[in-house]
């Protein structure tokens, strides 16, 4: 199965490489990106989603639920920061909030009080502070191990390594167990929407890609579309109203197989 | 006798008003509150159903044609998809192109299903104006573990009443993220090459078992 994926992948992605039409504007380097893309694949395939099956079936879930509400909530840290930084002074506050009555009552985070609170988290990073002011998300790269970027994500990846507090924490082993538990533990979150990425996507790569950055820009406007995306519904809705005949023609014949 | 004919009568008008009033919300259902029955519809059988839990891959299908599948405009979401390569097509090619797209979606969403636990559904606060023709409705799915996954419709008024054709999970519109790869196979092999690989796709899916949610 996973063999016949592999070969479907690598198939998949020569043929497209062959018979590309022209670059696509948002992905000028994909050659380079389908690279590590597979090679990301072949990480996660051997190494990492296996760890964190065997980690998702083994450890109780409240273990697992209390590992992701401890490094959320050192997320949360330089979320409210972003937010501040971004004008939202509501939701940084609230972030404070959070991360105030979580590391407390909820004994260094691993139980997470705000949220039932009523406090919700809007996690955001310093990619998506630079987005909201203005920065353009230039082209998409697929960074090694870390997945789908952009070109100004990456340039803010660094900031958000400095912020994050687990960093400075000491002793050394500790620090890197802990960094791969909670790797392990993302990963395990994302098992179930991995399963059907892989039967919804045609080509995989394009799939993720195209998908990233719509999400990304989502994010960057908190969930709305967002001037791009208004413009692109515009645009759809245009494809859609223009050609009346070959939509609307004739729904007598095609409705009742349909 | 005359009682009889009419109870016969009182029952027949009974008959009818009931199954009209069962009906006739249906026909003119704001496009929220349609979205807002189908999915509490589909979840509360998902979450009962035991087969379904198992992962009974027909009884999932027949979940998803019955209860979803009469209020999607499959037409519109391929033409979409397709962009500005659906006009060249004939409307033979049309038809088969949103046949093998309905059927993966059918199998993406089905999968979806399968995997439903102990999620719930918060609809947020329409922003539409009484007139309008197309409206999106927003929701989010909330799980025990990790953030609330945003799950947003674009809805249309047709002729048979509201329907959807087009969906937004985590901030990505389904339409969107397809049209890159349709416009990339269609450059490839035409509108043929991209019904042929959705159909190898959709084979190669119903021979596969659903995947559950596992424990």
């Amino acid at each position: 199965m996973s063999k016949f994926r592999t070969l479907t992948l690598a198939v998949a992605a020569t043929v497209s490489l062959a018979g590309c039409a022209g670059p696509n504007p948002r992905d000028p380097y994909e050659s380079y990106n389908r690279a590590v893309f597979n090679f990301n694949d072949k990480v996660d395939e051997y190494a990492l989603k296996p760890t964190a099956t065997v980690y998702k079936n083994v450890t109780p879930s409240f273990v697992q639920t209390g590992v992701n509400n401890f490094f959320g909530n050192l997320a949360d840290v330089w979320t409210a920061a972003n937010n501040l930084l971004q004008g939202k002074v509501g939701d940084g506050m609230s972030d404070v909030m959070r991360v105030a009555l979580n590391s407390t009552f909820g004994l260094l985070g691993v139980l997470d009080i705000a949220s039932e609170a009523g406090l919700q988290k809007h996690k955001e990073d310093f990619g998506q502070t630079l987005g909201s002011w203005g920065v353009p998300s230039g082209p998409y790269l697929m960074l090694p191990l870390l997945g789908p970027s952009t070109v100004r994500d990456t340039a803010a990846l660094p900031v958000d390594i400095y912020a994050d507090p687990w960093q400075y924490k000491n002793p050394v082993n500790v620090r890197n167990t802990g960094t791969v538990v909670r790797v392990v533990d993302q990963r395990a979150a994302l098992l179930d929407a991995s399963t059907l990425l892989e039967d919804a996507a045609l080509d995989r790569y394009e799939f993720i890609r195209d998908g990233y950055m719509q999400r990304r820009n989502s994010q960057v406007y908190d969930g709305e579309d967002g001037p791009k995306g208004k413009q692109k519904k515009a645009e759809l809705e245009d494809e859609a109203v223009t050609p009346p005949q070959a939509i609307i023609a004739e729904p007598a014949e095609t409705k009742p197989s349909l | 006798m005359k009682l009889i004919k009419q109870l016969i009568a009182v029952a027949t008008v009974a008959f009818a008003t009931s199954a009209f009033a069962a009906t006739a919300p249906v026909a003119n259902e704001a496009p929220d509150v349609l979205v807002k029955r189908i999915s509490s519809e589909v979840l509360d059988t998902a979450k009962n159903d035991k087969e379904i839990q198992a992962g009974n891959q027909k009884k999932v299908m027949d979940l998803v044609e019955t209860k979803i599948l009469p209020y999607v405009d499959f037409q519109k979401m391929t033409s979409l998809a397709a962009g500005r390569y659906w006009r060249d097509a004939t409307p033979e090619q049309q038809k088969a192109l949103s046949t093998e797209f309905r059927t993966l979606l059918i199998f993406t969403y089905s999968g979806a299903l399968s995997q439903v636990k102990d999620q719930t559904v918060d609809f947020k606060p329409m922003r539409a104006s009484p007139g309008d023709t197309e409206v999106e409705v927003r929701s989010q799915v909330n799980q025990q573990r990790g953030e609330p996954i945003q799950l947003n419709y674009r809805v249309a008024k047709t002729d048979a009443g509201w329907k959807i054709y087009d969906i937004n999970v985590l901030g990505a519109w389904l339409v969107e993220a397809y049209k890159g790869t349709f416009a990339s196979e269609i450059s490839k092999g035409g509108i043929d090459g991209l019904i042929k690989t959705l159909s190898e796709k959709n084979k190669k899916l119903a021979s596969k078992p659903l995947k559950t949610a596992g424990k």
